[in-house]
């Protein structure tokens, strides 16, 4: 018993002199940078990219809170000068664009869920069992990885029609995972094949199954790894645009990005509802991301690239 | 006579020794348990993924027409020869190959620079991160039609700023010109794909190792001499990695292209993936277009398995 406590604790004791060890290794000073009067202008520079990349998306949510006669002027106005909401209503009102947002919710999230499942299921094969083919196996899955989503447009079209698949929802839903599927495998098998063998060991001791295993022990210690499969998943399907606009023809079951393209017609572009809705489209993409931004760091890191 | 048979059956059951079934049953369970986790993954990426390949393939050697019931003859390499003579095809495939050469190093280099700023500690570090990343979560469509607006002819942004620098209004009408509505296409993928090379160097710059870099320090090596000779070695999967994969992307260029210009004027900024989906899905050609997706899937593949294979052979240099 107490040598048991003893050597928890030293491990315990081990583990935090490596994680300051760590810490004290990729906390900066001595940085990749030896001259501190960089700082000043490192700031400068990161400032200047910062504000580059938010800039146009700052600009169009100021146009979407512009009236008509501002977004049209010739001289192009920064800041609302007559903030309105009138684009928001217009674009919520009109065009059933609340039933696109919701049938972009539905597939997206749709989505996440049969991507995360059948990739976890894949993963956990591939990382914790030793069978025949595994790598041959395990390369086919990782070959559409150079093969993505536009150039199998075609066929992918051609299969629809034959599934009677064109022009629903759980199609997009299919085709979206099917395509987000080799990048989720590819991640989630580095960070299963990471947890321990012997917590494994000890879980099927007490009777448990593969899959008990998987949802009770490697799904929970994997969890940033399928935070960032589900961040990516979602906007995968929250944005993707040609297979939507390919396989869906009736209004009713357009998604949003697809929707947007309701605002302009042949002669007329009405920008302003258009970028109030291009606000709404992005709103959940931002916010997922900075839900699973704490996650994303390490699961980039030792997923992303070995 | 019938319930004393099973009567007797169920007395004597077990005819191997006792336990070897159940051993069997479970040597059988652990032999399909992997191929049964994969069956569902691998259904619906045969379906949806392998199948389409071949059948793009396979499509290109016929006049494939959508309507059921019609001949669809067997043309051989026809669909294969005809991209060859095909004037149109060639500025499609000139374009798609100087957005590669224009987007793909700048990304790269911008990327790296952004991680290299933020990899150390800086006031607000977390924030720049988050703001660099924030374009890659955007979507296409949306940031397509923000870059139209700010480079429309009359009342955009990109125009109004020229003009005060010119002194007097200035009229461009960049999308509907060859080469500004392509640096148009240029700048909306640089900028939206900076922030994707940006968190790849990031975490690559976060493993290399602080001491190595230090003692190049302590021995009197200059900071580019010590970025040449430790952190750019120390990264260079990742930038094979990041290459290989924007290369891929590159040449898969479409949303951008088809809402900003629309491949227009004529054609003139229209990318290969652009003209195969005018092909197929305006004028009926599914064949000619699948030869193209074809033939482009090979050259990618082909690609980056060279562009791999390069990078590890300077790796062992």
């Amino acid at each position: 018993m107490s040598s048991f406590a003893l050597k928890d604790s030293r491990s315990l004791t081990k583990d935090r002199l490596a994680r300051e060890e760590r810490r004290k290794r990729t906390s900066t000073q001595p940085g990749l940078f030896g001259i501190r009067s960089w700082k000043k202008s490192r700031l400068v520079m990161a400032c200047v990219f910062g504000l580059v990349s938010v800039f146009p998306l700052l600009y169009m949510l100021s146009l979407s809170f512009q009236p008509t006669s501002d977004i049209l002027t010739s001289s192009p106005v920064l800041v609302p000068t007559h903030p309105t909401l009138q684009n928001y209503v217009q674009a919520w009102s009109e065009n059933s664009f609340s039933r696109f947002f919701l049938n972009s919710l539905l597939v997206a999230v749709g989505t996440v869920v049969v991507t995360v499942l059948l990739s976890s299921l894949a993963a956990f094969a591939f990382a914790r069992y030793r069978f025949p083919m595994k790598e041959v196996i395990f390369y086919i899955f990782l070959a559409a990885l150079a093969v993505p989503s536009v150039e199998l447009i075609i066929p992918q079209y051609l299969l629809a029609l034959k599934l009677h698949m064109t022009d629903s929802l759980p199609g997009l839903v299919l085709i979206y995972s099917s395509e987000n599927l080799p990048f989720a495998i590819f991640l989630l098998r580095g960070f299963f094949e990471a947890v321990p063998k012997d917590l494994e060991e000890s879980f099927r001791l007490d009777g448990a199954g593969s899959l008990r295993v998987l949802s009770r022990l490697i799904a929970p210690l994997s969890a940033p790894a399928l935070a960032v499969v589900a961040m990516f998943t979602f906007n995968f399907a929250w944005e993707e645009f040609v297979v939507a606009l390919t396989l869906i023809n009736s209004p009713a079951h357009r998604t949003l990005p697809i929707g947007l393209n309701f605002f302009i017609s042949e002669h007329t572009t009405q920008w302003g509802p258009l970028f109030a809705g291009s606000v709404i489209a992005t709103l959940p993409s931002v916010a997922v991301y900075f839900i699973s931004q704490r996650w994303f760091q390490r699961g980039v890191s030792l997923g992303g690239i070995r | 006579m019938n319930t004393t048979a099973e009567v007797g059956l169920e007395q004597h059951p077990v005819v191997d020794p006792p336990g070897a079934a159940s051993q069997r049953r479970l040597r059988m369970t652990r032999i399909a348990t992997p191929y049964a986790l994969l069956l569902p993954a691998a259904l619906l990426y045969g379906l949806f993924i392998v199948y389409p390949i071949l059948r793009q393939f396979d499509i290109s050697f016929y006049t494939w027409h959508i309507f059921p019931g019609v001949h669809n003859p067997f043309v051989g390499w026809s669909n294969y020869a005809k991209i060859f003579h095909d004037p149109a095809i060639r500025t499609a495939a000139w374009n798609t190959l100087l957005f590669l050469l224009f987007t793909v190093p700048i990304q790269m280099l911008l990327g790296l620079i952004a991680a290299a700023l933020l990899t150390d500690r800086l006031p607000g570090r977390g924030l720049w991160r988050a703001l660099i990343f924030l374009p890659v979560v955007t979507s296409w469509v949306v940031v397509s039609y923000v870059f139209a607006y700010i480079f429309a002819q009359q009342g955009g942004l990109a125009n109004a700023v020229l003009s005060v620098f010119a002194g007097h209004a200035v009229h461009i009408d960049w999308l509907a010109q060859t080469w500004t509505g392509n640096a148009v296409i240029w700048l909306v993928s640089i900028w939206k794909g900076v922030g994707w090379s940006f968190i790849m160097f990031l975490a690559a710059l976060d493993g290399v190792p602080r001491d190595l870099v230090e003692s190049g320090r302590v021995d009197g090596a200059s900071e580019p001499r010590i970025w040449r000779h430790v952190v750019i070695p120390n990264i260079r999967p990742t930038i094979t990695f990041v290459l290989v994969l924007l290369v891929i992307g590159a040449s898969q260029v479409f949303t951008q292209v088809y809402i900003t210009t629309g491949g227009g004027p004529f054609g003139s900024t229209g990318v290969l993936l652009t003209y195969a989906y005018q092909q197929a899905f305006s004028f009926f050609n599914f064949s000619y277009a699948a030869a193209i997706a074809s033939l482009m899937a090979v050259v990618v593949l082909g690609l980056s398995i060279m562009q791999i294979r390069l990078m590890r052979r300077n790796d062992d240099a």
